[in-house]
């Protein structure tokens, strides 16, 4: 038996409603219970702020592209390296590093639950091989389903309920959490050099329309009953005047799901864009904001963008490529047989580029303009909008108008004409950050019932204690203070057991993957459906029986069971 | 007994599709390999257990005794290194990488002598790649570069390109070009529709070539480049514009030969130039079966895909001072370990002259070049015959091999994992 009393901790879990109240966490054998022995190890937090450990429902750290990305990138491998030190392994990279630098540092930072926002299904083993050497977080991949040729005859055909079967089968084989759409029927089209320019164009040969894509696979994902939503990944990202197709794209979707969102908008600052070109580039955040604050069925994530230099990658192939055109520095693309793509490029993000401004204006507006924290959470869509470690920048910018004003001093000078960020007074508090970078997650993802995003008794007893006194400090004056305590915890607590202290990582841990595995009946299980077979067999390169990701590449396996309505 | 979808560790092409029949747990029939695949199910002699060098024979030793020796070595050792890794599992090359790092080892893999110069191109200017399955099924263009897939790949014509069946060709023979281009008329010449043949070294030449034609500056082409007309160059050119989906294979006639990195570097910028005006790929031959594996394993662990230096703690990786026949070259290295492959058959004499004067060991199966270089060498399981891991093909789709024979060997994860438990003990966590 394992016991640790946290006492005097400053608690602010928004899942259970307790904002900033003075108490003590019991632990044993890494979940919290309501009270633990005389014999339980004590950690003394005085007082300092203590929130669930912090979850990323949108990072990309494990897996074919990420890796590609530090293939490809020597020059960014070098730019941040570690020694081997007691149990620590060596680390390389800024924005791409290697997984034991994703993980030390995201731990550091209070991180230890992460979700990979792409994972395609044939390179599924070699995301859950990184997993395996990312120690320090619980792991869980969304699963690409955009260009997937199944899934798109079974919309042709208009039979949902084989979408949902085509769904829980790949889920079920590759290990995934949950269903990801990147430029729906985009990947497709891009096998062929083409794009899909927003939802009404038909995907060449299937002749179904990104739409169709959408609505269809959102439904399958309800009859299955999976925890998280679908996750989207906007048609047209990154192109000027794209917020009207996101606005069409967000008004798809039914209020389906009374515990949770029925659709999950990713990264939406590179889909807020106005103007009718890079001439006349500017922000719609308030019109992505409005529609959002009016639906319930819909939670975003910010994608925010910080200056510096940092490696796009992305599913998205073909806008990859489009910015490859601008940029003409080094360009990867994978496409991946039957089910979508990747590509990857190295940009850097400028205040003195004006585009860049306004889309570092826009981030922070879509949070501050959102009025409830549970619908846009905290992210840069590490590491496209900028590396992970620049997430305590972020938080302080959304608690200060003052730190906000000192920053827009320094961008393009014409960004106030073109963003409403500078007229905007709201400053976050300490409970909505809380939302905004855990609790909002776990509701998002929906774990919250499998004890993440929260401290109550029976919770996985993931914990991050941050050196700050909320009483003592006023975060709108004194920001820095807001940027050096998020970035490194006093402690943070890991299943129980303390993993970093004070900027330094103190074990070699084991992660959790977790993953769905909806039961469906004998009917639509497609490992048994001829046709289904037929089709794998002859066009897949694979054989379908050496495709599942065996229950070997998982640490620790946390399969989630749901009932599917088919 | 008959094993269905067994995965072949011989090449790249990491075909999953054979049938190997098994009759008291020895081979005895395999279906759909090819030759050099079939030839590795069916078995050479392998080594009974670890041998140690004494005097001028070989002494019996116990798999501990071989174990310790091999970690003793390693750890007395200022500048070990930890070399091959291509023709192992990826459980085992991630083992090889914190034993790297725990005693401040070289860990370098085969690539550093094939694909090495691959690698440099594609860190200069990407790469634009897809699966092979994408080529197969759209594909109506294929190239192969300085590459010869008949003797070195004998399946990835058939399963692939030139004789595989494609969803969205409807006659995939007839409607699928293929241009091989090369220094001499090799087996795969005699089935392609056009063959182009550069006198050697002028690979970098046709290719600017090319790119001048695709960007419409033909008049400025001379008669013939590198023994190539300008008509066929400007055929060629057209071929690959007028192509629905186009795809390059290349092999190391071209990244080993003059200009090296260079010409895989222009001839990725080739097909990005391409990919303007239609679909382009461009990927690498890999040889084998799990050399792109390692690249991937170094890469999530040490941030770089081979090369890589820990004697300062950190991961170093400059390729041409910290690759393995660089540091034979210069007599650094005074311990090594080769893991599933033979530097003896591949490597400059001035390497083998070092790696005879220092201690060596060698897991490996069979007895090899390797061998009489060896001071200890430790039998292993073969990956994908008697021992299961992780390989990952040529276009980076990650595949768990089968086990089609039980035996007593260890794998090279097993062997490997010992060792490292040992040094472990010395060295601390």
């Amino acid at each position: 038996m394992n016991e640790l009393l946290i006492k005097n901790a400053c608690v602010i879990d928004p899942l259970r409603g307790i904002n900033a109240e003075t108490m003590d966490i019991a632990i044993r054998d890494g979940r919290i219970v309501e009270e633990v022995s005389g014999a339980a190890e004590v950690i003394d937090a005085r007082g300092a702020l203590t929130l669930p450990g912090g979850i990323d429902s949108h990072t990309h750290i494990c897996g074919t592209k990420v890796n590609f990305g530090r293939y490809m990138s020597p020059e960014d491998m070098r730019a941040g390296r570690t020694p081997r030190r007691g149990p620590l392994h060596a680390t390389s990279g800024y924005s791409v590093p290697t997984t034991y630098g994703n993980s030390y540092r995201y731990s550091v930072m209070g991180y230890t639950t992460l979700l990979e926002g792409a994972m395609a299904p044939l390179e599924a083993r070699h995301t859950h091989e990184e997993f395996l050497y990312t120690p320090l977080q619980d792991t869980m991949a969304n699963v690409l389903f955009d260009g997937n040729w199944g899934v798109m005859e079974a919309i042709r055909d208009g039979d949902i309920k084989r979408v949902a079967a085509i769904i829980a089968w790949t889920l079920r084989a590759v290990k995934g959490f949950g269903v990801k759409l990147t430029n729906p029927g985009g990947t497709e089209a891009w096998q062929w050099g083409k794009n899909v320019s927003c939802i009404r164009d038909p995907v060449p040969y299937f002749e179904v329309t990104p739409a169709e894509i959408i609505r269809s696979v959102v439904e399958a994902n309800e009859l299955l009953h999976l925890p998280h939503s679908v996750h989207l990944h906007c048609n047209n990202l990154g192109t000027p005047g794209n917020y009207t197709c996101t606005l069409g794209s967000l008004g798809l979707i039914p209020d389906l799901n009374r515990k949770r969102q029925t659709l999950y908008a990713t990264h939406v600052q590179f889909h807020a864009y106005g103007g009718s070109g890079w001439k006349d580039f500017c922000s719609k955040s308030e019109p992505i904001a409005n529609f959002v604050n009016m639906r319930p069925q819909i939670v975003m994530d910010m994608g925010q963008v910080m200056f510096g230099r940092t490696t796009t990658m992305t599913a998205d192939g073909p806008m990859e490529f489009n910015l490859y055109r601008l940029h003409h520095d080094k360009w990867s693309n994978h496409d991946v047989e039957l089910e979508t793509g990747s590509g990857i490029i190295p940009v850097t993000y400028r205040r003195k580029n004006l585009v860049n401004s306004i889309m570092w204006a826009i981030g922070l507006e879509l949070a501050l303009l959102t009025k409830s924290p549970w619908q846009c959470l905290l992210t840069t869509d590490n590491p496209n909008g900028a590396p992970f470690v620049r997430y305590p920048e972020i938080v302080a910018l959304l608690m200060s108008k003052r730190y906000r004003d000192a920053e827009f001093a320094t961008v393009h000078p014409d960004t106030a004409a073109r963003a409403p960020l500078p007229a905007i007074e709201r400053e976050l508090d300490w409970y909505e950050i809380a939302v905004m970078t855990r609790a909002g997650q776990a509701k998002a993802l929906g774990i919250q019932d499998l004890g993440k995003g929260h401290l109550g008794p029976g919770a996985e007893a993931d914990i991050a204690i941050y050196p700050l006194r909320i009483d003592e400090i006023d975060p709108s004056i004194d920001y820095r203070k807001v940027i050096e305590a998020f970035g490194r915890t006093e402690y943070t607590i890991k299943r129980g057991r303390v993993v970093a202290r004070r900027g330094e990582c103190l074990v070699d841990g084991s992660n959790a993957t977790f993953w769905v595995r909806p039961k469906v009946s004998e009917a639509y299980d497609m490992g048994k459906d001829p046709d289904f077979i037929e089709k794998f067999d002859r066009y897949y390169t694979v054989r379908m029986r050496n495709y599942p990701v065996q229950e070997e590449y998982l640490n620790r396996n946390r399969c989630i069971e749901t009932e599917a309505e088919i | 007994m008959i094993v269905k979808d067994v995965v072949c560790p011989f090449c790249g092409c990491l075909c999953d599709d054979i049938e190997v029949e098994v009759e008291e747990n020895r081979v005895v029939a395999v279906a759909n390999a090819c030759e050099l695949g079939t030839t590795k199910f069916m078995g050479e002699e392998r080594l009974k257990g670890p041998i140690l060098r004494d005097g001028d024979g070989w002494k019996e030793i116990t798999y501990d005794e071989a174990i310790r020796y091999a970690a003793d070595t390693l750890l007395s050792a200022e500048r070990p290194l930890l070399y091959g890794w291509s023709g192992t599992h990826g459980e085992a090359q991630c083992v090889g990488v914190h034993m790297a790092e725990l005693i401040r080892g070289v860990i370098d893999n085969t690539s550093s002598v094939c694909h090495g110069p691959s690698i440099l191109a594609i860190q200069e200017v990407g790469h634009p790649g897809c699966t092979l399955g994408v080529v197969k099924n759209r594909a109506d263009l294929v190239i192969y570069w300085g590459s010869n897939p008949i003797d070195a790949h004998p399946r990835h014509l058939s399963r692939y390109t030139r004789y595989a069946d494609g969803f969205f060709l409807e006659n995939a023979f007839r409607d699928r070009k293929v241009i091989v281009v090369d220094i001499r008329r090799t087996q795969t010449a005699n089935i392609a529709d056009e063959f182009v043949q550069i006198k050697p070294g002028g690979d970098y030449a046709v290719l600017s070539a090319l790119r001048a034609i695709v960007q419409g500056k033909t008049e400025t082409i001379p008669r013939t480049v590198a023994g190539v007309t300008r008509e066929q160059l400007v055929r060629v050119a057209n071929l690959c514009k007028g192509a629905k989906f186009g795809a390059v294979y290349f092999g190391v006639g071209l990244t080993m030969t003059r200009g090296k990195y260079k010409n895989i570097r222009n001839a990725i910028e080739l097909v990005s130039e391409l990919s303007r005006h239609t679909k382009f790929t461009i990927s690498a031959m890999r040889g084998h079966y799990n050399v792109y594996g390692s690249n991937e394993v170094n890469t999530w662990m040490t941030g770089y895909p081979f090369g890589i230096d820990f004697s300062r703690g950190i991961a170093f990786y400059n390729p041409g001072e910290t690759t393995a026949v660089d540091i034979l070259a210069r007599k650094e290295c005074d311990a090594a370990l080769i893991v599933g492959s033979d530097p003896a058959a591949h490597f400059p004499r001035r390497c083998l002259e070092h790696l005879a004067e220092i201690p060596v060991v060698q897991l490996d199966p069979y007895p090899n070049a390797t061998t009489a270089f060896c001071n200890v060498q430790i039998p292993v399981a073969v990956t994908g015959i008697d021992a299961v891991g992780t390989a990952y093909r040529m276009d980076g789709v990650p595949i768990r091999t089968r086990r089609v024979l039980s035996t007593d060997y260890p794998s090279d994860r097993d062997v490997l994992f010992q060792m490292y438990a040992l040094m472990q003990e010395v060295r601390g966590r």
